[in-house]
């Protein structure tokens, strides 16, 4: 019952979403109210209609309705309530479903926020959600059915991917997705100034908070990543260059740079046509990126379904370029600047080379993502770009914009005069450079490490001074200490939210130098008793046992931590082999501290437990990455708080 | 001039419909082996291959694997079976040093920079990769090789 009742579901969506779009554009152009709202009604229809296909998919699920082919590939009869939930969007096609269910919530959101708002641009809002979310559906009933029936109905699934086994998988692909799609909004809303003509600053205004949105959950997303590949994956890193990380890296870099060059325009009505080109490119690389990973035409650990649904992609984001690239053409005329950029040394100027990098970054990892497929394509040597390309290439770029991090926010807008410079910048300067001497005196060696260490230093006492000078500002006024801070932060929260994400990226970028310049690791093999040292830990092997879980074996370790700072505690690294696996799955333990993180992986074992080969790793700073986000978190959240009016 | 501008979009596109051309999962770049023969992994469809990476500084356990893989070869070796060394990010002198330390008789070839262990999604040394005759990799394994191991993983394959 469920397979037909899903696909038939799907199928009226589909033309629901085909006529919303239809109807919004042709409501736009004719200006007839009616028409436009009959395509509210078909958003509307469209939004329960995957909300019920997205139930109907997790009651499957939590049945274990085995005739549904999806269920029965990424579940079975041992796995647990919880993950069986999260199969819910474990492989392609339910992922696509959710994928679509967001969608459809943003549309609504969309239609609640912006039905009077903006009146001109809205229907055709309307009509470019709806057509992206055809497009899903589309996808949703030919290329990767999730309703399909399998018969006959087997007594047993598969199972999930037993890498997915993970609380992370409930919140990385939702927030990732959140990101993604969140990105369509502000698109639509660039589509629609296009079409109209109102390339002016309104679509602009309106799409602030979405984009930031979208911003704020492809971080929160790519973080989560980080995090699940530095628990679950035990090759005790977080980031590793892969296609499909790349994937959510670009548009997060495009994603960025839209974020800063706003205010541009915002300000000096600068960049009007880089702004929509940065959109466009946004929501290109959103696409490209799901192309990337489900059509498996470049190899990727992250290991998808390959099929039809790669052409789909390919034919869409064709369509998307062109269709886009072509109205920025038509409008070219009217994208001229009204401003001009008055000195070099200016925010203006600041900003705009944090642009330049942060698109020349998005470009280099494209070029790396896709230079395996041009080599094979025009030399025919098969090559794969590793982590060193990478990281050789957007190091420098990134210590450039950390740099901007601090230059950006306090530097005067037009024209920065020499006393203003030195009023703002003095301090800063003066304990970055002593910074970078006290760390090298510590016997810091890497250069990158002292730049960035130096950077961190720079940026923090240039938001401190801004945050310092404007609350002195406010105590003179008469106010008190504690309310004249807050007061300060609600009254200017776009800025300091702003401060307080760039706090974040850099307690992040301080976890990541710390990571990469001082972990240190061991391989080893213990008999029972006998014990290893790596820098200051002395971890001891204590036996090996065996166990039966609800869908897997599971062989675990116990090995002790005789000396150190986590002295006395116990770790239980294990290994599980699921019956439809070939190879174990790992399963790491580790201690996480401030400073640094315990870290131990079993590898191989004898099979009386006599003797085990395992991984330690002292990773050093690598929590900071994780309290960065969430200070992200906060930057975000305050930077979104509604604006107060000004009563003065 | 401008409605040049979506032509730019179509090298890209026309690069990425390629890619519906090949297959990532193929088996990557051929081998130079230390005697400057090529190494070809496609030639060797048919035959059941033993893929070891190693390093002449990787110890103790390149130096604890090899007289187990060189006994490996023995065996085996009647019954279809290749093995294959790839010492990895190493210089040749260190590499031939190691090699007639231990022996080893079958074919090892030189991954100086690496790159092929990186298709191979190599980790660190020691790893070892089982290919079944049909050409796909059938199972790998992380760290020193035992006789366990290989009774466990190479059998299936024969």
């Amino acid at each position: 019952m469920i397979p037909e009742l899903g696909a038939g579901a799907l199928a009226v969506a589909l033309a629901l979403a085909v006529y919303g779009s239809a109807a919004a554009a042709v409501g736009g152009r004719t200006g007839r109210a009616s028409l436009v709202e009959s395509a509210q009604h078909a958003a509307l229809g469209v939004f329960t209609l995957v909300t019920g296909c997205l139930l109907l998919l997790a009651y499957a699920f939590l049945s274990f309705d085995f005739s549904v082919r999806y269920v029965a590939t990424n579940t079975n009869l041992g796995t647990p309530f919880y993950y069986r939930l999260t199969a819910v969007w474990g492989a392609l096609e339910g992922s696509i479903v959710l994928w679509a269910w967001m969608l459809c919530l943003y549309t609504l959101i969309v239609i609640l926020r912006h039905r009077t708002n903006a009146r001109e641009l809205y229907p055709w809002v309307l009509s470019v959600m709806l057509g992206v979310l055809a497009f899903f559906l589309l996808v949703m009933t030919v290329a990767a059915p999730v309703f399909q029936r399998l018969s006959p109905v087997p007594a047993e699934g598969r199972g999930l991917n037993p890498l997915l086994e993970d609380s992370g998988m409930i919140t990385h692909p939702v927030a990732l997705y959140l990101g993604f799609t969140g990105f369509t909004v502000p698109f639509a809303f660039a589509i629609a100034a296009l079409v109209t003509g109102r390339v002016g600053d309104a679509w602009v205004t309106s799409t602030r908070r979405w984009t930031i949105t979208a911003w704020y959950f492809l971080s929160l997303g790519l973080l989560i990543g980080g995090w699940w590949s530095y628990h679950v994956l035990g090759w005790g890193g977080y980031w590793a260059w892969d296609p499909v990380e790349n994937a959510a890296f670009m548009p997060w870099l495009t994603g960025t740079a839209f974020l800063h060059s706003v205010m541009i325009q915002e300000r000096r009505r600068m960049l009007r046509l880089w702004n929509l080109a940065l959109v466009i490119m946004t929501f290109s690389l959103t696409l490209f990126g799901t192309f990337l990973t489900r059509s498996g035409v470049i190899a990727s650990v992250h290991a998808f379904t390959q099929g039809a649904i790669g052409v789909f992609f390919l034919s869409f984001l064709a369509l998307v370029l062109l269709l886009a690239l072509a109205l920025l053409a038509w409008r070219w005329d009217t994208l001229g600047a009204q401003g001009e950029l008055d000195s070099v040394v200016s925010r203006e100027s600041a900003f705009l080379l944090n642009n330049v990098l942060l698109v020349a970054a998005a470009f280099t990892v494209f070029f790396g993502t896709v230079f395996p497929l041009l080599s094979e394509a025009v030399r025919g040597v098969k090559v794969s770009v590793g982590m060193p390309f990478f990281n050789q290439v957007n190091v420098p770029l990134f210590l450039g914009l950390i740099f901007l991090m601090g230059v950006g926010p306090l530097i005067a807008w037009r024209r920065a005069s020499l006393e203003s410079l030195k009023r703002n910048f003095l301090w800063p300067v003066t304990l970055g450079i002593a910074a970078a001497a006290v760390f090298r005196l510590l016997g810091v060696r890497s250069t990158i490490a002292v730049l960035t260490l130096a950077l961190v230093v720079f940026v923090t006492a240039t938001i401190t001074v801004d945050l310092v000078r404007a609350t002195r500002a406010r105590l003179r006024t008469g106010e008190r200490f504690p309310g004249a801070l807050g007061g300060l932060l609600l009254r200017h929260n776009r800025r300091y939210g702003g401060f307080a994400v760039h706090l974040g990226i850099l307690v992040v970028a301080l976890g990541v130098t710390g990571s990469q310049a001082w972990s240190v690791q061991t391989e080893t093999t213990l008999r029972r008793g006998e014990h290893t040292d790596l820098a200051g830990y002395r971890v001891r092997f204590d036996g090996l046992a065996a166990s039966e879980e609800s869908n897997h074996f599971k062989v675990t370790g116990t090995f002790t931590i005789d000396h150190g700072r986590a002295a006395g505690s116990v770790l239980h690294p294990a290994k599980k082999f699921y019956p439809q696996e070939q190879s174990p799955i790992a399963y790491v333990d580790y201690r996480l501290g401030l400073r640094e993180d315990v870290y131990l992986v079993l590898g191989d074992f004898a099979r009386d437990g006599s003797q085990a080969t395992i991984r330690l790793q002292v990773n050093r700073l690598v929590s900071w990455i994780w309290i960065g986000g969430l200070i992200l978190t906060l930057g975000t959240v305050l930077a979104l708080v509604p604006e107060r009016r000004r009563t003065v | 001039m401008r409605w040049l501008l979506p032509l730019a979009a179509l090298p890209l596109l026309a690069l990425l419909a390629y890619g519906f051309r090949t297959d990532p999962r193929d088996i990557p770049s051929p081998l130079t082996a230390f005697d400057g023969a090529r190494v070809d992994l496609a030639a060797l469809r048919g035959k059941v291959v033993v893929l070891n990476f190693w390093a002449s500084w990787c110890k103790p356990a390149c130096y604890d694997e090899a007289p187990v893989l060189e006994r490996l070869w023995r065996t085996y070796r009647e019954r279809g079976v290749v093995v294959v060394g790839v010492d990895i990010q190493d210089t040749d002198e260190a590499g031939r040093k190691f090699i007639r330390e231990f022996g080893l008789t079958f074919p090892n070839a030189r991954d100086g920079s690496g790159k092929v262990s990186v298709d191979y999604g190599v980790y660190g040394v020691p790893e070892t990769f089982f290919v079944a005759r049909d050409g796909t990799i059938r199972a790998k394994h992380v760290g020193a090789l035992s006789d366990a191991v290989i009774r466990a993983k190479l059998d299936p394959l024969l």
